[in-house]
């Protein structure tokens, strides 16, 4: 039992990866990653609300008659969204000014209803906060990932340190809109080329 | 008069939802691969980002903002997109059958898309009136409908270019969107700020 709650947690993180495997849920992740700072708490607001809505879809999966699941789900998915974005304007003003509508549009991140729907809404309440918490890592990991690349390339620093040589000269379109497609880009692929060696290498083997 | 023309031209090309606020990216990338579908798909999403941006417009003048409900705009808006887009889907079956098989899965994601419930937060957010709000919307819609069409007109042609087999599908798509972005970032000084 422990080793399916490890597996369901470990498709999230890489086997179906959101941004690195499946490209759902880009909205958040080009928009806030222009820092490793923003892209951590986007990553951490979107784990919180995914794990809650997956836990009560699935507590709530044999009250809810078939065919008002969906705007049942989405209900569900608003509720723990504005408590998030509550709790952030008052604990978090800063970092709530900065994600701007980014944080009342986690409500419709692709990933959250696409859990509920393909996983919670069937699955008992363990297996299912296994999986949301698997997916909502991966998610964070993603933005974290590229949150770094485009902070260090574009300003020289990570998490607000200086990192880089005193004369490097930041790529300031790094944290311009267009630096976040192609550094995304350049990610999805390097990660395709990684999963296509592991997977020729398993088979060799 | 000129304030509506900025708007206009504010959210068609220099704040281009697609390429310049990131809103709307799953379908950017998802019915990109053909024209056909883009222009579609475009014109689905003008439609009903027009007819939410009135809605929620309503809603957040005559009963969030009077009865102290600003907590429940998210919830209330999400679900007015949500019942607007199943109208949508019904009467694309019942009178445009074509353009309801062509779209196919992606109507129901419009619910989804964040380009629709951001227009109507922004919008909120930067207190316009009504008739601000139908051009705000209008021209979000036709700059994800022209991104989406710029989008789909390269990647047509890109089929049959060599890319490295881990670039192809969504990494070579990132990637000309990027590009595309910096082309549209020459707009930037078009509007007053």
């Amino acid at each position: 039992m422990v080793f399916n709650l490890v597996k369901d947690f470990w498709n999230g993180v890489w086997d179906e990866n959101t941004i690195f495997k499946l490209q759902i849920g880009m909205c958040p992740t080009l928009a806030v990653t222009t820092s490793a700072q923003n892209g951590l708490a986007m990553g951490l607001a979107t784990t919180f609300v995914l794990v809650c809505a997956s836990t009560l879809v699935s507590i709530v999966r044999k009250l809810v008659p078939k065919e008002v699941r969906i705007p049942v789900y989405i209900v569900i998915i608003a509720t723990f969204v504005t408590i998030v974005d509550l709790f952030l304007k008052a604990g978090f003003p800063d970092i709530h000014a900065v994600l701007g509508i980014f944080i009342p549009l986690i409500v419709v991140n692709c990933v959250i209803l696409a859990r509920a729907e393909a996983f919670a809404g069937k699955m008992p309440v363990h297996r299912a906060a296994s999986d949301a918490f698997g997916f909502g890592i991966g998610f964070m990991v993603a933005l974290l990932v590229l949150g770094s690349i485009r902070e260090i390339l574009g300003m020289g620093t990570w998490f607000g340190m200086q990192v880089m040589p005193a004369n490097f000269v930041p790529w300031s379109i790094m944290v311009l809109p267009p630096g976040a497609f192609i550094s995304l880009g350049f990610v999805v692929g390097a990660v395709n080329l990684i999963s296509r060696r592991s997977a020729a290498g398993s088979r060799s083997s | 008069m000129s304030t509506l023309f900025f708007i206009f031209i504010g959210a068609l090309l220099v704040n281009n939802f697609v390429l310049v606020r990131f809103l709307g990216i799953c379908p950017f990338l998802g019915v990109s691969r053909q024209l056909e579908t883009a222009v579609g798909m475009g014109m689905a999403v003008t439609f009903v980002m027009t007819l939410s941006g009135i809605v929620t417009w309503v809603l957040q003048h005559y009963v969030l903002s009077p009865f102290g409900l600003a907590f429940l705009q998210t919830l209330l808006f999400i679900l007015v997109i949500a019942s607007l887009v199943q109208f949508v889907e019904l009467f694309l079956r019942k009178m445009v059958p074509v353009l309801y098989r062509a779209l196919g899965i992606f109507l129901p994601l419009i619910t989804t898309n964040c380009a629709i419930l951001g227009l109507a937060l922004l919008v909120a957010q930067r207190e316009y009136d009504l008739i601000q709000t139908v051009i705000f919307a209008v021209g979000a819609g036709l700059g994800f409908t022209l991104a989406l069409v710029i989008m789909a007109g390269i990647r047509e042609e890109m089929q049959f270019a060599p890319i490295p087999e881990s670039l192809q599908g969504a990494g070579i798509a990132l990637i000309t969107a990027g590009l595309i972005s910096i082309a549209f970032s020459g707009f930037a000084g078009l509007v007053p700020m």
